[in-house]
């Protein structure tokens, strides 16, 4: 399993390469392949202007409606139940649309398999990672693994936390999140083994009240650095600033809203990550099943550092993500203790990021205050 | 900048700061629907009034740059559609549930859709007096840390007390409300009266609502709200149309719904779902029973038709 | 012939509520730059235009036949149910719980025993409201309201606790049910037989309101409580149980929703259908019968909004919007039903 990861991201490298070396689009050979508009379909489960994730695939969106050729339909807020299907089925038979990203996690079973299947020729691209071999060959998965960027979060956090505490807003304790939490406190622990990191778990993707009160709830408890895993930040960025603490992001980047607290962020790039998938669709070359990709494949980044960065913590924070850049670097390795105690990767063992063990995480590591069942 | 961890004092602490922030919109907004239901009539359309006034809030103060005019906007657009509500229901055979859920409705959706420009950008906020100077506990700091509407509503309720059981107004109010056939035949136009009330209520729900966007969580987008329009009718019932009773209530739903949060952020992991439905149970729990099955609510207005 | 008169008059001002309402919608989208005739033209298309937007419209619809019963047969006692969305979550649970937890035996016995299931689940919950009701004199709307939130929060908490699929990992999610217990599709359709269990549902409903001495002494409440007791009706159990079978429509709805879209009980199932149904039995008002076209018009309305969101670019909510000028419209048009009957039906 690791091999076929590994020769995707090979191939998905070299179609980077070769699209790179094609110069701009707009003068690309390539795109001739069609001769006329593909229409390309965007869904979003929740509102577009979230200043989060939804927003952060409406960028992706923008970046390619200015690719010639391409037609954009895009549709907001559309649940995860069977409207999905139908707002799939419309695009493709109304629209006419023949590439779809569907963005949302929850779209993919039973939903995307069920169209993939009755439209064989539509091509549906879904970010989540969850594509295998025992599925349609036109669903592809996507995915970023932003818990290297969050990583890079928790270095930077680990130099400006005075109190040695910090704090986490997440949604669901589901392994996307429980990885996001745990590379953020490894970070941290890099720079300082004694770091505790606070989560709150709000139980929803997006509900302002509670992640205010629960960002609150950190600061009360001693937090003085923040990060989240919500759909949209912005309120959690927010709460925040107001108690002081300082800001690490997440989705986008959260700077406008108080550039002197912001410190850095794990963001998308969608809009490289989307170029790059229509131009190789442009020009009639498959697409990988299973794209993923961290810091390196530029499907995730750091937001720049924020004024309070002191150059110690850019300079440490910037040697790790050089290593990231270059090479492999396993953030899970063993021996690694989960926050009850118990070993959960041996010594010896070190598990890179395509790992599918990495997929199931359920645990909270070592300096995580806090508890996966609910 | 470094906060201690406060440990389990946290807890009740952060109750007690929950309780003061959360409390705010429910203040308002049950305080409007008490004058409201005192005239005889339901305006469960107060759910649409807090995103409406939210968004109008967030919107104007955004383009003006004064929070002030953001709040008296937002009052105004629920008093529009208190107005609305008045005018519906005032008309024969018109049911005045529906048309709350109607307003509702109407109210969140043209919000929402005359608030999408506004997700993205920064407004300035309300600001808030800090009663902690004294402490120098960071937590206490942050939880005395109380914004001036609330001190309005505070303030408000013993007035609206006053001016129910005072004045001509509050006796005329009082008087449609319990009985419309003794008001008519005083001469006074029963769906004027009730007009000015529901939209008099209307203006309060939308400053509560400008709270929400305003101040806390304090910016603007499309899941601000969750109910707690509707919970404030609730607490009317509860709080027995009382304005310093819908106080009280008021308060003790915030410090409910900041129950959830604080209780994980001390170990306390499970349930949490739970936790987070703990001010309606308590509403629930307490309609139970403080009424009882054949005795009508005898503090009810007359008028209400909700025994 | 004098219920169907009713139910035929029951849409006549609905109808007339609905075009007077597009002219107002339209007359918002031209303020909001929009052209309204191009959304006329494409929330027909998308809702009736072709025989796959109709499919849409039916599928959207069948959901909502069930819940708007949640609201609609307690109105004809003259309350105002709101529970609709908690019975439905209430009753996904449990009819999923059957599904899976029920001894093995064949599939169709398993699939009864999920179809009463979910009517207990969502039985309970209303039903209760309808005791509290009556007998603790708690107000019908608030605590159907409250009920609702808690038993989402009930909800999520078993679905993601104790009922939780390891495997379902990213997205918490119960056990699947096996595949032969699943609801298929309606023959030559793309729309899953929830749509006939809700027509079907309606109907029976439509016969015991309406053609019952029971449903009769529903409707005798409704009018006149104090006139009811008077004669003998037991007001109390009555109450109990039109609640509860409002919340079995409402609960079974739930089930449908796992059996036949999901497989699975998760939060996707609580995206408020039964909030809408509280608007569709208002616009049918209360008629079981009229309860079927009202659904399926706004049904045609939800499905149309993709399509003007897509080519108009305008944003979701002003589905939302059409909602509530429809709603209001309507409900000020209830003061014409008095005046112009065509049937001169009276209330009965």
């Amino acid at each position: 399993m690791t091999n076929n990861y590994t020769f995707s991201r090979r191939r998905f490298l070299g179609g980077l390469a070769a699209a790179g070396a094609a110069g701009a689009v707009a003068t690309t050979p390539f795109s001739q392949a069609f001769a006329k508009n593909v229409t390309v379909g965007f869904i979003y489960v929740g509102p577009r202007g979230d200043f989060g994730y939804n927003q952060a695939h409406a960028e992706g969106a923008a970046a390619v409606k200015k690719i010639p050729g391409i037609k954009v339909v895009e549709e907001e807020k559309v649940p995860e139940t069977i409207a999905v299907q139908k707002t799939m089925e419309s695009m493709i038979n109304l629209d006419g649309a023949t590439l779809l990203f569907p963005t949302s996690f929850g779209y993919y079973n039973p939903h995307i398999l069920k169209m993939a299947k009755k439209y064989p020729n539509v091509t549906f691209m879904h970010s989540g990672g969850l594509w295998s071999d025992k599925h349609p060959k036109n669903a592809h998965s996507y995915f970023g693994y932003i818990d290297e960027a969050q990583y890079l979060s928790g270095i930077v956090a680990g130099y400006a936390t005075k109190t040695k505490k910090l704090g986490f807003v997440a949604a669901k304790p589901i392994p996307q999140v429980l990885r996001n939490i745990n590379a953020f406190t490894l970070g941290a622990r890099l720079v300082n083994p004694g770091i505790e990191t606070q989560v709150i778990f709000t139980g929803e993707w997006s509900m302002p009240l509670k992640e205010a009160e629960a960002t609150n709830s950190l600061a009360d408890q001693g937090a003085d650095v923040v990060t989240c895993h919500v759909d949209g930040p912005k309120v959690v960025m927010e709460t925040a600033a107001k108690r002081a603490m300082f800001l690490c992001g997440y989705h986008a980047s959260q700077a406008p809203l108080d550039p002197q607290k912001y410190l850095t962020g794990a963001e998308w790039d969608w809009p490289a990550t989307y170029t790059k998938i229509i131009n190789d669709y442009m020009a009639g070359k498959p697409i990988d099943n299973l794209i993923r990709g961290g810091l390196k494949e530029a499907i995730v980044k750091s937001s720049a550092y924020g004024p309070a960065v002191t150059a110690e913590a850019r300079k440490h924070a910037d040697a790790v993500k050089a290593k990231f850049l270059t090479g492999n670097v396993a953030l899970y390795k063993g021996p690694l203790k989960d926050n009850k105690g118990k070993i959960v990767i041996p010594v010896g063992t070190s598990l890179e990021q395509t790992n599918i063990e990495l997929e199931k995480m359920n645990y909270l590591v070592e300096g995580v205050i806090g508890s996966v069942s609910s | 900048m470094a906060d201690p961890a406060l440990g389990w004092i946290g807890v009740p602490l952060a109750v007690f700061a929950g309780a003061i922030r959360v409390s705010t919109p429910f203040l308002f907004v049950s305080m409007g629907e008490c004058i409201t239901e005192r005239s005889g009539r339901v305006n469960l359309g107060l759910e649409g009034n807090l995103v409406m006034g939210a968004m109008m809030g967030y919107g104007v103060s955004f383009i003006t740059g004064n929070p002030w005019i953001g709040v008296l906007a937002a009052g105004f657009s629920g008093a529009i559609l208190g107005t609305l509500h008045a005018f519906a229901c005032g008309l024969p055979r018109v049911n005045h549930i529906a048309v709350g859920i109607a307003i509702m409705l109407l109210g969140t959706g043209i919000a929402f859709y005359l608030g999408q420009p506004f997700v993205q950008p920064k407004a300035p906020n309300l600001q808030s007096i800090d009663l902690g100077w004294w402490t120098d506990i960071p937590q206490l700091k942050a939880a005395l840390q109380i914004n001036i509407l609330f001190i309005i509503g505070v303030i408000l309720a013993p007035v609206l007390v006053w001016g129910l059981n005072n004045t001509r107004w509050g006796m005329i109010v009082r008087m449609v409300g319990d009985s419309a056939d003794a008001a008519r035949s005083m001469g006074y136009s029963v769906n004027f009266v009730r007009l000015m009330a529901t939209t008099f209520g209307g203006f309060l729900a939308g400053i509560g609502g400008s709270f929400l966007s305003l101040y806390y969580p304090g910016s603007w987008n499309e899941g601000l709200s969750s109910g707690q329009g509707l919970m404030a009718v609730a607490l009317v019932i509860f709080a027995r149309w009382d304005p310093i009773k819908c106080l009280w209530a008021s308060l003790l739903f915030g410090g409910a719904g900041a129950l959830g949060p604080a209780l994980q952020s001390v170990g306390i992991q499970s349930g949490y779902y739970l936790f987070f439905a703990a001010p309606y149970i308590l509403t629930l729990c307490i309609m139970i029973f403080t009424l009882s099955g054949k005795r009508k609510m005898k503090d009810a207005p007359g008028e209400l038709n909700i025994g | 012939m004098h219920h169907i008169k009713s139910a035929v008059d029951a849409l006549r001002i609905p109808l007339l509520a609905i075009i007077v309402s597009m002219v107002f919608f339209g007359i918002f989208m031209m303020i909001a730059g929009v052209d309204p005739f191009e959304v006329y033209y494409l929330m027909y298309r998308g809702a009736f235009g072709t025989w796959f937007s109709w499919q849409n419209s039916f599928l959207r619809a069948a959901p909502l036949i069930l819940t708007a019963l949640c609201t609609a047969l307690p109105a004809q006692m003259g309350m105002v149910v709101i529970g609709g969305e908690g019975a439905l979550v209430l009753g996904g649970l449990i009819g999923t719980m059957a599904g899976l937890y029920a001894p093995p035996t064949i599939p169709i016995v398993t699939q009864i025993a999920m179809v009463l299931g979910g009517m207990l689940g969502g039985a309970l919950l209303i039903g209760f409201a309808g005791y509290l009701r009556y007998y603790r004199g708690v107000n019908e709307t608030i605590s159907t309201l409250l009920l609702t939130y808690i038993a989402i929060a009930v909800f999520n908490h078993i679905v993601e606790g104790p009922m939780r699929d390891p495997a379902s990992l990213n997205k918490p999610s119960t056990l699947p049910l096996p595949d032969n217990v699943l609801i298929g599709s309606i023959p030559g359709m793309d729309v899953h037989w929830g749509l006939v269990f809700g027509i079907v549902f309606c109907a029976f409903a439509y016969l015991l309101v309406f053609h019952t001495t029971w449903g009769f002494a529903a409707r005798v409440t409704g009018g006149n409580v104090k006139a009811a007791k008077m004669v003998g009706l037991k007001v109390g159990p009555l109450t109990v149980i039109v609640f509860a079978i409002g919340g079995a429509a409402a609960g079974l709805a739930g089930m449908i929703e796992v059996a036949a879209v999901h497989t699975q009980a998760n939060a996707s199932i609580a995206v408020g259908y039964g909030f809408t149904g509280i608007l569709v039995a208002f616009l049918a008002r209360h008629n079981p019968l009229a309860i079927i076209p009202v659904a399926i018009l706004l049904g045609g309305i939800g499905a149309s909004g993709g399509l003007l969101q897509r080519r108009l670019e305008l944003p979701d909510a002003s589905v939302l919007v059409l909602q509530g000028i429809i709603f209001l419209v309507l409900l000020t048009f209830e003061t014409l039903h008095g005046r112009t009957n065509i049937f001169h039906v009276r209330k009965a």
